[in-house]
């Protein structure tokens, strides 16, 4: 029998049947937390805040939207003028899809900075990248909804990614047409896939969720939390941080929302798709630019499909890549110089993916496809054989109670080895 | 240095929670009202919004239907017998009571919203082949509901009589339904 624990005497019959509320005390009320925790730990729940608003903007706007080739153009532009606070619907599920990446982004290499991948968080970081997988393949079907030009033609390339495949890739072109061109069923089962696949990430997140609270949260020393006085609870104090970091995001996505709407998107999508023509430049969305850049430095069609899809498969494999036993890059100077490599890489990736596919572009790409396998395919595993890590704080909490010196926080350590 | 626990900072600290509540509920409030309003009729269904009708060529005891906002609306010429059982019909025993003045503007003409009052169904009665009722107006074949001449209540369920929709005559035989 387990004692009435809350004061209202309504809410503890409930519990005691359904122990919903002990839950939510032990997993957002009392759940303990390193106390350590800087701003980069405020881009998981925004990233779960941002999850809540696309989905909760895009069944309002579905209420509003056609998905026939007839008249899906026209029906998103009876949302921007006709519909009833339509265009602000709109443009927030537009930039909250930029933004999406935006916080997921960071979030992912702030787990790459500070070894978040590490044991015993493999599971975690694997649903991770299950989730930016299913993000994209949502994205890219939510971007073929408006039926303008670059809706049309990037379901065209990204769809014909799959004739690479040998023997079957023209039978499943076919099969994920639903046709011999992008089409009206393309539409309709595109329109399908990206209304359920948000509630699947919904429940993959979930699952990253149930994950990271076994063991709690990584910290910005990375590592293990020793007691009590390494944690704080995570309300107030993560709750309050957590909800200052969403004001501060929500004004810049507010900024972009209200003055800057079309910013991060293509004119050319304004134009209604026309299967006769494809636009001079076609570019993906900028979230995909990195890889669209991987995708085109390749000079063969099914390697680089295979390159491309490597680029995210190389990350599910990263906790075992790295060998490392130390996670924040804190204390290894080597790693920590080789992650703003990648870092640069990846922008530079980006960069090239939006640059036309000719002359220096494409030596220059085909260099930073080479460096980004690089450094998670060699790089990572040589790491521990020549680095030599700097001295492991004792606990979260010494180097913060010891403020002496930095020298007796060393002392204490080596008293401790 | 004051004290932490003064009463002074403790209101202070109130008055910050209860204010950051209330700006917070407004916040909510203000995101989540697109959110409900984006359902309420659209900038060109409003437009819609109303239907002229040219009543030239209907003659006396024919009626037309026409659509105004998605629904049927009643038109028919009465003859002269139909006006006079309409305008001599007591008002005592109707379910819904109204004079036929109250319910025309031109009592050659009556204009009605098509739909029972009771569930929504469009009752019988405009052509000329159709069952017309016990009181020589519309019956609804639903659940039986008979109305009169002037479009009243007189038997069955439905609860209120034949809705008049908003119409002005732009002329003589023209009008303006909406």
């Amino acid at each position: 029998m387990s004692k009435p624990k809350f004061k209202n005497p309504v809410v503890n019959w409930i519990d005691y049947r359904l122990p919903i509320f002990t839950f939510m005390n032990h997993e957002l009320n009392e759940y303990p937390t390193p106390k350590n925790l800087n701003y980069f730990w405020n881009f998981g729940s925004l990233a779960g805040i941002t999850l809540v608003i696309m989905i909760v903007t895009g069944i309002v706007l579905s209420m509003n939207y056609t998905a026939h080739i007839d008249y899906a153009f026209d029906s998103v532009e009876r949302i921007m003028r006709d519909v009833n606070h339509g265009w602000l619907l709109r443009y927030i599920h537009m930039n909250g899809a930029s933004f999406f990446f935006i916080v997921v982004y960071i979030h992912i290499f702030r787990g790459l900075y500070y070894g978040s991948y590490k044991a015993p968080r493999e599971i975690l970081w694997i649903l991770g990248v299950l989730i930016l997988l299913l993000m994209m393949a949502t994205a890219f079907m939510g971007y073929v909804l408006p039926w303008g030009q670059m809706s049309f033609w990037g379901a065209t390339v990204i769809t014909n990614l799959f004739s690479a495949i040998p023997l079957v890739g023209e039978s499943i072109v076919t099969w994920l047409w639903g046709g011999f061109s992008v089409d009206n069923p393309t539409l309709n089962r595109f329109f399908s896939l990206h209304f359920v696949l948000p509630f699947v990430i919904v429940g993959v997140v979930i699952l990253h969720l149930v994950a990271l609270h076994r063991f709690g949260s990584n910290n910005p020393i990375g590592i293990d939390v020793k007691g009590k006085q390494d944690t704080i609870p995570f309300h107030p104090y993560y709750t309050i941080k957590d909800l200052f970091g969403l004001s501060v995001f929500a004004t810049i996505f507010a900024a972009a929302v209200f003055f800057f709407p079309n910013f991060m998107g293509h004119p050319d999508n304004y134009i209604p798709a026309n299967p006769m023509v494809t636009p001079a430049h076609i570019v993906p969305e900028w979230y995909f630019l990195p890889f669209y850049a991987i995708l085109r430095a390749i000079p063969d069609k099914l390697g680089g499909v295979l390159f491309m899809f490597g680029a995210i498969m190389v990350l599910f494999v990263l906790p075992w890549l790295d060998k490392s036993s130390v996670r924040s890059s804190q204390f290894r100077p080597l790693y920590k110089l080789f992650f703003w490599f990648l870092v640069i890489d990846c922008i530079a990736l980006g960069y090239l993916g939006a640059m036309p596919a000719e002359g220096i572009y494409v030596v220059l790409s085909r260099l930073a496809t080479a460096y980004y396998f690089f450094h998670f395919l060699i790089i990572l595993p040589l790491l521990p054989k020549i680095e030599s890590t700097r001295p492991l704080p004792v606990s979260i909490s010494t180097p913060i109670i010891t403020t002496s010196s930095n020298a007796s926080t060393v002392m204490a350590m080596r008293e401790k080895k | 240095m004051t004290n932490k626990n003064t009463p002074d900072d403790k209101n202070k600290r109130d008055f910050l929670q209860v204010s950051t509540y209330a700006l917070g509920a407004v916040g909510a409030a203000s995101f989540v009202w697109p959110l409900i309003n984006q359902m309420n009729p659209a900038a060109d269904t409003l437009a819609l919004a109303s239907t002229e009708v040219d009543l030239e060529q209907l003659e006396e005891g024919q009626a037309i239907t026409v659509t105004w906002r998605g629904k049927p609306v009643f038109i028919r010429h009465r003859t002269k017998e139909e006006i006079a059982s309409a305008k001599d019909q007591l008002l005592d025993g109707l379910r819904d009571p109204q004079t036929d003045d109250e319910r025309v503007q031109n009592e050659k003409y009556i204009v009605l919203v098509g739909v029972c009052t009771h569930l929504g169904c469009v009752p019988l009665g405009q052509k000329s082949g159709d069952v017309k009722g016990e009181y020589g107006g519309w019956f609804c074949p639903c659940h039986g509901s008979h109305y009169d001449h002037s479009g009243r209540i007189r038997k069955g369920p439905a609860p209120t009589n034949l809705e008049i929709p908003q119409y002005s005559f732009l002329s003589d035989t023209l009008i303006k339904i909406g």
